[in-house]
């Protein structure tokens, strides 16, 4: 069943009271979903139209989007490698020819074993230390080709545990408590703040 | 006393000579705590600020000159200035640092969360904005975590949310996510992303985000570099920022030199002080281009800038001066291509980058792209036919019309044409794409024509097949 879990359903909830219009939660509970099961599902698309008040149909469309969701089984470990400029210029082409030999797959496809699925991407924002990519959207530098063989057996042989599976982002999460927090409402019933009305000059002639 | 070396736990960075207004705390492998943050003057601007008349705040950003850094140069102080008397008003923090070429948002966002969270409630207090959304890039799971964590530390310790440092003022900051998108750092695109929708622009005007933003509200969008340099100025003041940098554009800038150079790095550099030749060649910077080969060609700014060539190593680093000169400084993103660089080669990569991350609004982008990245496929692998050259400049008038900024090129008697390009769109991406097309073909417009079949009499080979797959199926007749 990958229908958030009782415990995501809190978190979700949570998440969502941090937003003045319940959509704008629409992309951080697929993220959720994403995480708790590795891939984005249909049911999961369906529970948070439900936790949110839109329909299914829009979920998916706003998932449909954005390169990071996979509306498919993917492998435990996504590869993504860089090709872009300034990759392409140091060598990323050729890393990921390397990688696609060794691992049997073409860019978009997953190993038998299911642990890795392979993904030529655009710009990770890491390009002088190129050639670069990221696995579960956690970077290494510079690397050559025995440095992805080392990757790729240290992978295989669960030696990596700061990489989570994938799905997983930030394992830090933010909490407001409801004690610590501003407030957030909805556009319609949030106005002015008070400190910034008495702090406004008052107006000559003014009463 | 600097190193002139990198900065191991800050991949890339540089520890160069010269003034550090956002890069101060880099040396510091735990500058991301908030102890360590307090410990090096952390907060105090807030803590000044918040016993500050909110126009004079915002009056010291204006007379600071703070450029924006997320591309558009736009000053920061005047943006604030286009919101009407109308709330809820909100900022937005972009942090989708996507740029080809581009890295310093995220080194910032891992680095200094704090410096960051600070800069957005100094700008929510000048503004009265009801609450901060610090949008940042989803692939960036460390920045994230750097984040959330800052902010739980941050929300603890009374330095954001109710009742800050014993006040009055109330501000929430609120994390979110990316999921993946270049569009979405485009403003109007990342507040549709943030309202849970398809990451497609906006028409400006109307739907400037000073006046209708995020839920139509108004909203400002800064860059993460930008707010960054804002705990610095209110500490030290518009006139001392302006002691750095040059008259036009005062202040330092991070900038990051990758490509064909011996040390590729990111560095703060002070605006206008330096020009292109100094980065590339300097001690204090990138050390020559390496295997000591010759400079081909280079993106003054990010992929979506018009190349620059040898004869442009003179230009400060000034705004004006290279939008004068053909291109933009953009984003900061400094792309080297030596002597070995295929220039067909180099322009379908970024071109091919845009076609991929159009968002599919407008059709000159949506279709323009797609033909102009299965066109150069096509001659970067031999296929191409003989009016594609001309082909690929037309799709590019349809996209941006008229003549399209570029480099000067004396040799062939080509006067620049100033930045920026015209566009048919909604936002610039489409237009983007069109400059490396014209900055390769005006230039190497020889290495096009060599690859094109009907050179094979002149003895020439078509190029190896690419990995992607050559897309050569469209072989069917050109009516």
């Amino acid at each position: 069943m990958s229908r958030l879990s009782a415990a995501n359903v809190l978190l979700a909830r949570e998440i969502i009271s941090r937003y003045p219009r319940p959509k704008s939660a629409l992309i951080p509970l697929l993220h959720l979903s994403q995480e708790q099961n590795g891939w984005v599902t249909n049911e999961a698309m369906e529970h948070i139209a439900e936790l949110i008040g839109v329909t299914p149909a829009e979920v998916l469309g706003t998932c449909s989007f954005y390169e990071m969701f996979k509306r498919e089984p993917v492998g435990k470990y996504m590869v993504n490698i860089c090709t872009n400029i300034s990759c392409l210029l140091n060598g990323g082409e050729e890393l990921l020819h390397h990688a696609e030999e060794t691992l049997g797959i073409k860019p978009g496809g997953t190993t038998d074993d299911g642990l890795f699925t392979l993904e030529d991407v655009e710009c990770i924002a890491a390009c002088t230390e190129a050639p670069c990519l990221q696995v579960n959207y956690r970077y290494e530098y510079r690397i050559d080709n025995q440095g992805f063989d080392r990757m790729i057996e240290d992978l295989r042989g669960g030696k990596r545990s700061d990489i989570p599976t994938h799905g997983t982002l930030g394992r830090i999460r933010q909490h407001i408590d409801s004690d610590r927090g501003a407030g957030i409402e909805s556009p319609e019933k949030t106005g002015k703040p008070d400190w910034f009305a008495s702090r406004e000059p008052v107006e000559e002639g003014a009463s | 006393m600097a190193s002139n070396a990198y900065v191991e736990h800050a991949p890339g960075y540089v520890d160069n000579e010269g003034p550090k207004v956002v890069t101060s705390r880099f040396g510091d492998p735990e500058s991301y705590r908030l102890a360590n943050y307090e410990d090096t003057g952390g907060y105090n601007a807030l803590r000044a600020v918040i016993n500050m008349d909110p126009s004079d705040v915002h009056g010291q950003v204006r007379d600071a000159v703070l450029l924006g850094r997320g591309g558009a140069g736009f000053p920061a102080g005047v943006k604030w200035g286009f919101m009407p008397p109308v709330w809820p008003r909100y900022l937005v923090v972009n942090g989708d640092e996507s740029e080809p070429g581009t890295y310093k948002d995220r080194l910032l966002m891992e680095r200094d969360p704090h410096q960051l969270i600070e800069g957005c409630l100094i700008t929510c207090f000048a503004l009265g904005l009801n609450t901060c959304f610090l949008y940042v890039r989803g692939e960036m799971a460390l920045a994230q975590e750097r984040i959330a964590q800052a902010l739980n530390d941050a929300y603890e310790a009374g330095y954001v949310g109710r009742n800050i440092m014993g006040t009055d003022v109330s501000i929430d900051v609120v994390l979110t996510w990316g999921a993946g998108a270049y569009i979405v750092g485009e403003e109007t695109a990342l507040i549709e992303s943030l309202e849970g929708n398809r990451g497609m622009p906006r028409l400006k005007p109307p739907f400037f985000p000073a006046a209708k933003g995020l839920y139509m509200k108004p909203t400002i969008v800064n860059n993460v570099e930008t707010l960054s340099n804002l705990p610095w100025i209110v500490i030290n003041g518009a006139e001392a920022y302006k002691k750095f940098g040059s008259e036009r554009s005062p202040g330092t800038r991070m900038l990051a030199i990758s490509g064909h150079v011996n040390r590729p790095g990111v560095y703060e550099v002070e605006q206008g002080k330096v020009t292109f030749r100094d980065l590339f060649y300097g001690d204090n910077f990138c050390q020559g281009i390496r295997d000591g080969n010759e400079l081909k060609m280079f993106i003054p700014g990010g992929g979506s800038a018009p190349w620059f060539f040898p004869e442009q190593l003179d230009i400060p680093l000034e705004a004006s001066d290279v939008g004068a000169a053909g291109s933009m400084l953009g984003s900061g993103a400094l792309v080297v291509m030596d002597e070995t660089t295929d220039a067909v080669k180099a322009c379908l990569r970024v071109v091919r980058f845009f076609a991929r991350e159009s968002c599919g609004k407008c059709t000159p982008c949506r279709e323009g792209t797609t033909w102009e990245e299965k066109i150069l496929q096509r001659i970067n692998d031999g296929y191409g036919r003989m009016e594609d050259i001309e082909l690929l400049l037309s799709i590019g008038d349809q996209i941006s019309p008229g003549p399209y900024p570029a480099a000067a090129h004396e040799a062939e008697g080509l006067t620049a044409v100033p930045f920026p390009p015209r566009q048919t769109t909604i936002c610039p991406l489409g237009p983007s794409s069109v400059a490396p097309i014209t900055s390769a073909i005006r230039r190497f417009r020889h290495e096009f024509e060599l690859r094109l079949p009907a050179a094979a009499d002149h003895g020439f080979r078509p190029s190896g097949e690419t990995s992607s797959g050559s897309e050569i199926a469209d072989n069917e007749v050109v009516s």
